[in-house]
């Protein structure tokens, strides 16, 4: 039991043994790290993750797109690009655009629909031993609803409403950014949901991302997730015209970290469910940030762009992050903030 | 082999102010490109810019793969400053190239500007078979021309300025090669005009007047297209470019994933 490492550790082992009486301190910090019980997993709702880390909806296409780069297997969720109940088309080029530490993009949710997702790239992410989490958005509540039934019923592991995209004029934001139909929204979709989590995407675009995370809460939801893009511009300046042909698009990208950070921290001091952070997220250490300003697990999202692999590396990054810190376990850090202020005392 | 992997920059060549050529050779197995594929380059270790950038592949030499590049933004000025021994990230070969150079019919491969890049490795490969109608705003932006020389079976080139060969746009050009024929008999000029192929590359306008010309004369062909892109790998949707459809309703195909290189026939200008 206690040869798990591999030979070339045997002098550490001696070492350890030989020191055993130094004190609780360097044990607890060597025996994690030499025996690699390291505990990873996190729970949102009723929900195992392997490990905290899932992708960012919307960024990871339908999972195919990356798996030759990333084992599925290894992730601690899938989380798919936002599906409709018809298929959408998008929006007309140009739909993205890189600005200082992040890209706007103005995709409009194009995505093959309800049954084509569930005809061909559900029974693909079934292969895998990772739960497959799945965006939704509907022009009313009642395709929200029809959405989340079907999909439950279809076995997915999690259902994230999509209540903040600012890319489409009818569905999305509306959704998250009033809270009376947030309220009505969650409740009806939490009537048709048995199976699966639901999760609720909120929107930064609101004055206070507290109400409406509690609003999240008290109308069942499992766990919300946060940020979704901020609302963005950016022009052309020997052609005066916008770059994106919808003029304005979300804002994505380490630009975004330090708000959605913020938000997170925020929104820890006001619910009990688990919160899923995201923006801007590149490295292990962002991940490690969210976490410590409340997130119980880390969606990464545009980083897939540039480094198809990042996802498996902040994993990693994470593991060795813990093994440093002489931590047993990542739910170690989760709300770990050391801060000299208290929420309460700086919001008196 | 993935399509995800290290290079080390062997050369970094300047060919004029705006233009250079750089050589990298892959640190691991790679998978070998095919004309008109492309690749995403990691131009910067830093947030600022941090995704890649689209680039053709260029040809491939004992040196190893070579692209060929025109400073336009931050990414290519970055990219300008690269030395060699620098490791730099790769992703590809991308997408779906020109089809494979076979048939009977008479390729004519046209390139606007840098568009020469995509449309390098054919003119190899049609081994002095191919029309190449090549063309540039001045004498400047005219690069490898001795090797297309060599290659081409005729290489016509045209200037905007007249700077170099004939003035006036590579689309006039075409126009004029496909015009000049002297042929009055119908059955003649239609089967002169089914027996090409064309293979073009260059910036919109140029593409977009290409294809007007080819459906107009019934000429098949492929264009290269170029979209803004972040991930390469038809993930993000980014790269959206507008298609026939069946339907009334819009459809966008991906560049990245569908193409960059389409029939002619499919793209909605």
């Amino acid at each position: 039991m206690l040869w798990c490492g591999t030979p070339r550790l045997l002098p550490l082992y001696i070492w350890v043994f030989s020191h055993w009486n130094i004190g609780k301190r360097i044990r607890s910090r060597a025996i994690p790290y030499l025996f690699s019980i390291m505990d990873l997993t996190v729970n949102i709702g009723h929900l195992k993750l392997k490990n905290p880390v899932m992708t960012a909806s919307g960024t990871f296409g339908y999972g195919e797109e990356y798996s030759e780069f990333v084992d599925l297997n290894r992730l601690g969720a899938v989380v798919v690009k936002g599906i409709s109940l018809e298929p959408r088309e998008g929006n007309p080029p140009p739909r993205i655009c890189e600005t200082p530490c992040g890209m706007l993009n103005t995709i409009g949710l194009q995505n093959v629909g309800l049954k084509r997702f569930l005809k061909e790239k559900l029974p693909y992410l079934r292969r895998f031993d990772t739960p497959v989490i799945v965006n939704i958005l509907g022009n009313t509540v009642r395709e929200y609803v029809r959405l989340s039934e079907a999909l439950d019923n279809a076995g997915v592991d999690g259902i994230e409403l999509n209540v903040s995209c600012p890319n489409v004029k009818k569905a999305g934001m509306i959704f998250g950014t009033d809270k009376k139909t947030l309220a009505m929204l969650v409740s009806k979709v939490r009537q048709s949901v048995k199976r699966a989590v639901l999760i609720t995407k909120l929107s930064p675009s609101v004055s206070s991302i507290q109400e409406f995370s509690k609003i999240a809460e008290d109308s069942g939801s499992d766990a919300v997730s946060l940020i979704n893009t901020i609302s963005g511009m950016a022009i052309d300046i020997e052609t005066g015209k916008p770059k994106l042909s919808n003029i304005t698009g979300g804002l994505s990208g380490p630009a975004i970290k330090p708000i959605a950070v913020r938000m997170v921290w925020e929104t820890y001091n006001a619910v009990k469910i688990p919160i899923i952070g995201m923006g801007g997220i590149m490295s292990a250490e962002d991940a490690i940030e969210f976490m410590l300003a409340g997130a119980t697990a880390v969606a990464v999202g545009t980083a897939n762009f540039a480094n198809p692999e990042a996802t498996v590396a902040i994993i990693s990054g994470i593991e060795e992050y813990l093994g440093k810190k002489g931590m047993r376990g990542v739910k170690e850090i989760i709300g770990g903030l050391n801060n000299a202020q208290s929420y309460n005392n700086l919001n008196n | 082999m993935s399509r995800h992997f290290k290079a080390k920059i062997i050369n970094n060549l300047s060919l004029n102010g705006k233009n250079g050529l750089l050589s990298m050779e892959p640190l691991e197995p790679v998978i070998n490109p095919e004309p008109g594929q492309f690749y995403m380059i990691g131009v910067s270790n830093s947030h600022d810019p941090f995704l890649k950038r689209p680039f053709s592949f260029f040809r491939k030499t004992s040196e190893g793969i070579q692209f060929l590049y025109e400073v336009r933004g931050r990414g290519t000025m970055m990219m300008k400053g690269f030395r060699g021994g620098e490791v730099i990230n790769i992703l590809g070969p991308l997408g779906k190239g020109y089809p494979e150079p076979g048939g009977d019919k008479t390729p004519l491969l046209i390139a606007g500007g840098i568009g020469i890049a995509s449309v390098f490795s054919l003119v190899e490969a049609f081994a002095k078979r191919a029309y190449v109608f090549y063309g540039a705003r001045d004498k400047e932006g005219l690069l490898m021309l001795d090797e297309l020389e060599g290659l081409a079976g005729e290489l016509i080139i045209s200037t905007d300025d007249g700077s170099m060969g004939e003035k006036g746009t590579v689309v006039d050009v075409l126009n004029d090669f496909l015009t000049s024929d002297g042929s009055t008999e119908l059955a003649e000029v239609f089967s002169l005009l089914t027996s090409y192929l064309i293979y073009a590359c260059g910036p919109k306008p140029m593409l977009e007047a290409v294809s007007r010309i080819a459906l107009g004369r019934g000429i098949k062909g492929y264009i290269s297209a170029e979209e803004n892109m972040a991930c390469g790998v038809g993930a993000c949707l980014g790269c959206a470019i507008k298609v026939k459809s069946q339907t009334l309703a819009l459809c966008y195909k991906m560049v990245c994933k569908d193409g960059p290189v389409f029939p002619i026939e499919e793209i909605l200008w």
